[in-house]
């Protein structure tokens, strides 16, 4: 059926390119860590890897958020198309 | 040994317990027995699988690593956390959807042969011992630390509790205990953090300027225990994918009926993880600056113990003995829920699918996961008792390396890839389970030059100490190469096919097969 594989591309989509975001941002921790950039004190003695930790903290907390809404349309979308699937006589 | 700490601990034992007995009375069949009947709520089963994260090694090693090496020990606490995103967004629901008791089930909704199964469950049992033994001879050390009692008789009490929960009370029981203890340790760590704060006038810069002024500007950066980026790359990369290929991580999805109740599990236990592990950084500062360096490292080389020297430094022997029953009650319930897989892997996969064709009763199921989870808790207690001399915290990394490298390739490709099949999935099973064997035994945490600093003396052949860098990618190598060369042309339509269900169940949790043509 034409609209459930729209939605499951749809949905993939949305998830991979998700996930390589934040991992993309996660990994350049270690990398950034042990550069000069990052080494700088930032406020008073807190130095750049603190702060840009707790932004990876923050975004996990977002994107947990965004998450749990964006399934929620899901939710909806998969019903809808078993909903078509049923009215075409499926089973 | 005083009476606040027996006090505490038999506190701990006994409300074990009486959750044991209660759970007791709703395990009768093999769904209760792995899943708790697939009966949690979602705060329920976030509290359970924070409690699994929370391991002893994440709350007194993270705390005593930051102790010790400043920002060094702190990527632990980034990595467990961004790991949440991972299983969030790729695999929880799903495994929910596709699951029924094990990883091994999951796999095999798709592939339905023996030899799928005969490996998942193999990694399963590798994974669960390795953990097991790690924990084990902490919790051996600790309570030694603490009460004073000799190394073998802890292990046999927290063998003896371990194979108790489970037992009698399955998953259940386990699911209790684990929230139990992550509600405990949660208040525990919240407190610490507190005192701490009020030290410093409950301003961060205050403390970190302190920690500057009075032990060097070398703890604010990394440098002290990694010195290169590729060591720490590899070993974030084993925490944030090996989370989602724990086996003992990954049952908890089954635990609950559907997959948005699998969502809002792992929400909560984002939130609590997150919360948790930004006051590590107050426990581990709060140690190096209150405790001293020299005092941790005269308790334990590891700084293992700073959390519990810093509960006596802030609130005497009462908060000490407190701390020490959180942290014991930690390991009681991380070793439960690896006893529990381990005994899914044995029972359920291996003797009741694999040997006896699924064919079993449900009296029959049970007494299988009762008698698998007696003999994985005796090989491990057994196990632990032999390396108590050796320094084994590294082998939870090693199963974190092959969660990544041998479980998520295949989860993934099994959720995701049509042209997956089941060639493919055992060839990267066994390679990223191989591969991180044979490089973790030749690398510096086995092989070391000086003598008592790792298990054999000699020159470590590979310089990491976690291979991820490299045993993640061969393992989807190996999975992409195995299903594109496979001869079994046949098998397949018959995969792609099978495909197509799968693709179904994971995104709507309903079996219909002629939807998605």
């Amino acid at each position: 059926m034409e609209s459930f594989n729209k939605f499951v591309k749809k949905k993939n989509t949305f998830l991979f390119s998700i996930t390589a975001g934040f991992l993309l941002l996660y990994i350049l921790l270690p990398i950034l860590a042990f550069q000069p950039v990052l080494q700088q004190k930032v406020v008073g003695s807190i130095t750049g890897v603190w702060v840009y930790s707790a932004g990876l903290f923050i975004m996990t907390i977002v994107l947990c958020t965004v998450y749990v809404k964006k399934a929620s349309s899901f939710d909806k979308a998969a019903a809808a198309v078993l909903a078509e699937y049923h009215a075409k006589g499926g089973k | 040994m005083n009476l606040v700490s027996v006090g505490f601990f038999l506190g701990i034992v006994g409300l074990t317990l009486v959750v044991t007995y209660i759970a007791a009375k709703r395990t009768s069949s093999a769904s209760d027995f792995y899943t708790a009947g697939g009966g949690l709520k979602g705060w329920q089963n976030g509290f359970a699988i924070a409690g699994d994260y929370l391991s002893a090694a994440a709350f007194l090693g993270v705390s005593g690593a930051i102790a010790l090496t400043g920002f060094d020990g702190f990527f632990f606490s980034v990595g467990y956390v961004v790991a949440n995103l991972v299983l969030l967004y790729v695999i929880a629901e799903p495994m929910r959807n596709l699951g029924r008791f094990t990883l091994a089930d999951m796999l095999t909704a798709r592939f339905n042969e023996k030899r799928v199964r005969g490996v998942a469950a193999t990694g399963t049992i590798i994974i669960v011992i390795l953990y097991m033994i790690a924990q084990l001879v902490g919790a051996g050390a600790l309570i030694k630390l603490l009460f004073g009692i000799e190394y073998w008789i802890a292990v046999l009490i927290v063998g003896v509790m371990m194979t108790t929960y489970v037992l009698f009370g399955g998953m259940t029981a386990t699911s209790w205990v684990q929230i139990i203890k992550a509600s405990l340790l949660l208040f525990g760590t919240g407190l610490l953090a507190t005192l701490v704060l009020i030290k410093f006038d409950f301003s961060l810069v205050k403390m970190f300027d302190t920690i500057s002024a009075d032990h060097g500007d070398q703890f604010l950066v990394p440098g002290l225990k990694y010195t290169s980026s590729i060591d720490s790359v590899s070993m974030m990369m084993a925490l944030v994918l090996g989370t989602s290929g724990l086996p003992h991580i990954l049952m908890r999805f089954f635990t609950v009926k559907d997959a948005k109740t699998a969502r809002s599990s792992i929400s909560w236990t984002t939130w609590i993880t997150a919360i948790f592990f930004s006051l590590t950084i107050f426990l581990g500062f709060g140690a190096m600056h209150f405790v001293g360096l020299d005092n941790i490292l005269a308790e334990s080389k590891a700084g293992n113990t700073a959390a519990p020297l810093l509960a006596n430094y802030l609130g005497g022997d009462v908060l000490m003995a407190f701390i020490g029953a959180v942290a014991f009650a930690t390991i009681l319930a991380v070793v439960s829920g690896l006893v529990l897989t381990g005994a899914s892997a044995i029972s359920h996969d291996i003797y009741g699918e694999i040997m006896k064709d699924g064919k079993l009763t449900e009296k029959q199921q049970v007494l299988a996961a009762r008698t698998g989870s007696i003999s994985i808790a005796i090989v491990s207690i057994i196990l632990a008792l032999f390396a108590q001399s050796l320094n084994v915290s590294f082998l939870v990394s090693f199963a974190f390396c092959i969660g990544a490298s041998a479980n998520l390739p295949v989860i993934l490709y099994t959720i995701y890839w049509k042209k997956f099949n089941s060639t493919g999935a055992v060839t990267a099973m066994v390679t990223g389970l191989v591969s991180c064997l044979i490089l973790g035994a030749m690398g510096p945490n086995v092989w070391s030059p000086v003598e008592g600093a790792a298990i054999f003396v000699g020159k470590p052949l590979v310089p990491l100490a976690v291979p991820a860098i490299i045993t993640i990618p061969l393992g989807f190598i190996a999975g992409y190469l195995g299903s594109v060369l496979s001869t079994n042309k046949v098998s397949q339509e018959e995969a792609e096919r099978v495909y197509k269900e799968i693709r179904v169940k994971a995104n709507t949790g309903v079996s219909v097969s002629d939807i998605s043509h």
